[in-house]
């Protein structure tokens, strides 16, 4: 079952996320001084229940990247709080943080890029069980691996090999494996199945799907591509210039758009059928710079709606139906 | 007579475990005015078909081992490089995928479009930067008398590809070959540049073969479909036939992998993944390159590669069951 089954919102949340921001200072002149910033992720608030999916959609630059890492603690934070079943991530000393790891892992887009190619498939699978004491000696480390291998649709033979001699599926399989080594709650994964051919990105989409149901696993499915998304997530959250202009349950999120943003976007993607003519609302112009975001709404002047208060004042993410937030003066 | 005609290419190239073979007997034709979307994953050998049509292969390590290239009736293949100048450009162009690495990064984006139409048409260096202006506001890029003196690193990815695309068209070329032109850009700015294509295709009349990974976007521009597997067409048809009646077990596969955003959530059902992968391309064994991976196979289809037959009208498939 995909996106269907919701969660009950009656838990308590796994994660929340409270005013994240994230700045990342620009350099320049001689001495190097800090000359501006680039507003990556510009106060971003959200709460996820254990075994949920939330995907995070947006265009190249929107921060869903950055609020990944931000959330593992990959990187520093500007402001805000990020609480992991309560506790805040932001305080802990390096010793909590390292446990904390166990729990969240991420799995990354380019899998060329994150395994190591002088390690064989056991020792990267295997590392996390190490450092974290998962498992005594090496035979019990190697049954560990092996039975991670299986789980992950690979065979116990490829132990010994390189990645190298691994096509980009099968990569993207061995750093699934090793996120789920740790049994963690949560996986943040970031453009998990962006660089691989459709063939073989259903394959590891329904192998996600699958670890969901068997470990409870919570997702956070960072991605640019919203058909993929909507096929994942329980809720869908859109980004747009390192804020969060609309919030809801896919199946909502999809059927009916409440900011101009996401519609424009939703309309944007084409559909796999000659016979579905959609119109199309196409956006005038680029994204504009983070460094120095428009005034007000961050999308006024691409926006098709705008008027003079989108200009000047920001619009809270408020809720329009129940579970359904969007940031905008004049939504659907 | 068809615009360009492909027929029974071999494009190969020598490595140290043996010959690749990239391209192993393509027949692709296109008609004036058409728009003909080539589909298939990494590694099918689209992007190395339309490179041959081009001449733009390293020779060696590649080789055309055979076919033709009938452009308009003449013989691309055996072409000097003095006389496939003269096409390319002016009668054949091509866009690429990469607008960052494509465009030369120390020439105006004014001198690079203008220096075909000084090549090829004649023009001075004035008439030609005139004409590039022009080229620029046909592809909708602001203020362009500005722009024009501008170097790529000062144009956005989207723009950068409206750039090459007005390069392309400068000399108004009777087929565009699109290679990936939207993949690397953003989900709203390949809304902008397919819907530019389009309009400048329905004004110019020019033909387009459009090669891409993205069903959707081939569904939305096509008219006629060639889907590639492994270095070979496993199935062409117009585009409706395509989808409405996939008849490769590939093609189905293919269509049946990709998640739709347009159905509502009752419709929606586990992906249809293919199992396995791409087979290696060195000295392929004889036989279908897909039966490994496909659930209809049988022991023939590893015995014998089955011939590209027609199963519809206009609608021919390189399979040996009717599915």
């Amino acid at each position: 079952m995909s996106a269907g089954t919701e969660v009950s919102p009656v838990s308590a949340p796994l994660l929340q996320v409270k005013g994240l921001k994230k700045h990342f200072p620009i350099r320049g002149g001689l001495l190097r001084r800090v000359v501006d910033h680039v507003h990556a992720v510009d106060g971003v608030s959200f709460d996820m229940q254990p075994g949920e999916t939330l995907g995070l959609v947006g265009e190249s630059g929107c921060g869903k990247s950055t609020t990944g890492r931000c959330v593992l603690r990959l990187i520093e934070p500007t402001a805000g709080q990020v609480l992991f079943e309560g506790r805040d991530v932001g305080a802990m000393t390096p010793q909590q943080l390292r446990g904390m790891t166990r729990d969240m892992q991420i799995i990354f887009q380019d899998p060329f890029a994150s395994l190591n190619p002088r390690m064989t498939v056991a020792a990267i699978v295997g590392e996390g069980l190490v450092i974290h004491q998962l498992a005594k000696g090496p035979r019990e480390i190697e049954d560990r691996v092996v039975q991670l291998l299986q789980t992950v649709g690979l065979s116990p033979d490829h132990m010994r090999r390189f990645p190298h001699e691994f096509s980009g599926g099968q990569r993207q399989r061995i750093g699934i494996a090793r996120a789920l080594a740790l049994n963690p709650k949560l996986l943040v994964c970031d453009e998990a199945v962006s660089a691989l051919d459709v063939s073989i990105q259903a394959q590891v989409i329904n192998l996600l799907e699958d670890l969901r149901e068997q470990f409870n696993l919570s997702y956070i499915f960072i991605a640019h591509d919203l058909s993929v998304v909507e096929h994942i997530s329980h809720r869908v959250a859109v980004m747009y210039l390192g804020r969060i202009v609309e919030l809801a349950p896919s199946r909502a999120l999809y059927a009916s758009p409440r900011h101009p943003y996401t519609e424009a976007l939703l309309s944007a993607v084409p559909i796999p059928d000659p016979t579905v003519k959609r119109p199309r609302i196409v956006l005038e112009g680029d994204v504009p710079s983070p460094i120095h975001p428009p005034s007000g709404c961050h999308f006024h002047p691409r926006c098709p709606r705008a008027q003079a208060q989108c200009r000047t004042e920001a619009p809270v993410l408020r809720e329009l139906a129940p579970g359904h937030r969007a940031a905008c003066h004049f939504p659907n | 007579m068809a615009l360009l005609e492909i027929k029974g290419l071999k494009t190969h190239f020598k490595t140290d475990d043996g010959w690749l073979h990239a391209v192993d007997g393509v027949d692709i034709a296109i008609d004036r005015g058409e728009t003909v979307g080539v589909v298939g994953e990494s590694g099918c050998g689209k992007s190395v078909t339309a490179k041959t049509v081009m001449k733009l292969i390293d020779m060696p390590p590649g080789k055309i081992v055979a076919g033709q290239v009938l452009w308009k009736g003449r013989d691309l293949v055996p072409l000097p490089p003095e006389a496939m100048q003269k096409i390319r450009a002016k009668e054949i162009s091509i866009i690429f995928q990469e607008p960052m690495t494509s465009l030369n990064p120390v020439f105006t984006v004014g001198e690079q479009i203008a220096e075909s139409l000084r090549l090829h048409e004649g023009l001075s260096r004035k008439d030609a930067l005139d004409r590039a202006v022009e080229m620029l506001k046909l592809v909708r890029i602001p203020t362009p008398e500005r722009r024009v003196t501008d170097y790529p690193h000062q144009f956005s990815g989207g723009m950068r590809q409206r750039v090459m695309i007005a390069i392309a068209l400068a000399c108004k070329p009777q087929l565009v070959i699109a290679d990936e032109p939207t993949t690397a850009l953003d989900v709203t700015i390949q809304a902008q540049i397919l819907d530019l294509l389009q309009r400048l295709k329905d004004e110019m009349g020019m033909a387009v073969m459009l090669i891409t990974h993205a069903m959707g976007v081939v569904a939305e521009v096509a008219q006629r479909v060639v889907v590639m597997y492994a270095g070979k067409v496993v199935e062409e048809a117009p585009v409706q036939a395509l989808f409405a009646h996939p008849r490769h077990p590939y093609t189905q596969g293919l269509i049946r992998s990709i998640p739709r955003i347009d159905l509502d959530a009752q419709h929606k059902v586990r992906l249809e993944a293919i199992p396995g992968t791409v087979p290696k391309l060195i000295d392929p064994a004889e036989g279908c390159r897909f039966a490994a991976r496909c659930k209809f196979a049988k022991a023939e289809c590893t015995q014998a590669t089955p011939p590209l037959r027609e199963a519809a009208a206009g609608h021919r498939v390189a399979c040996f069951f009717d599915l």
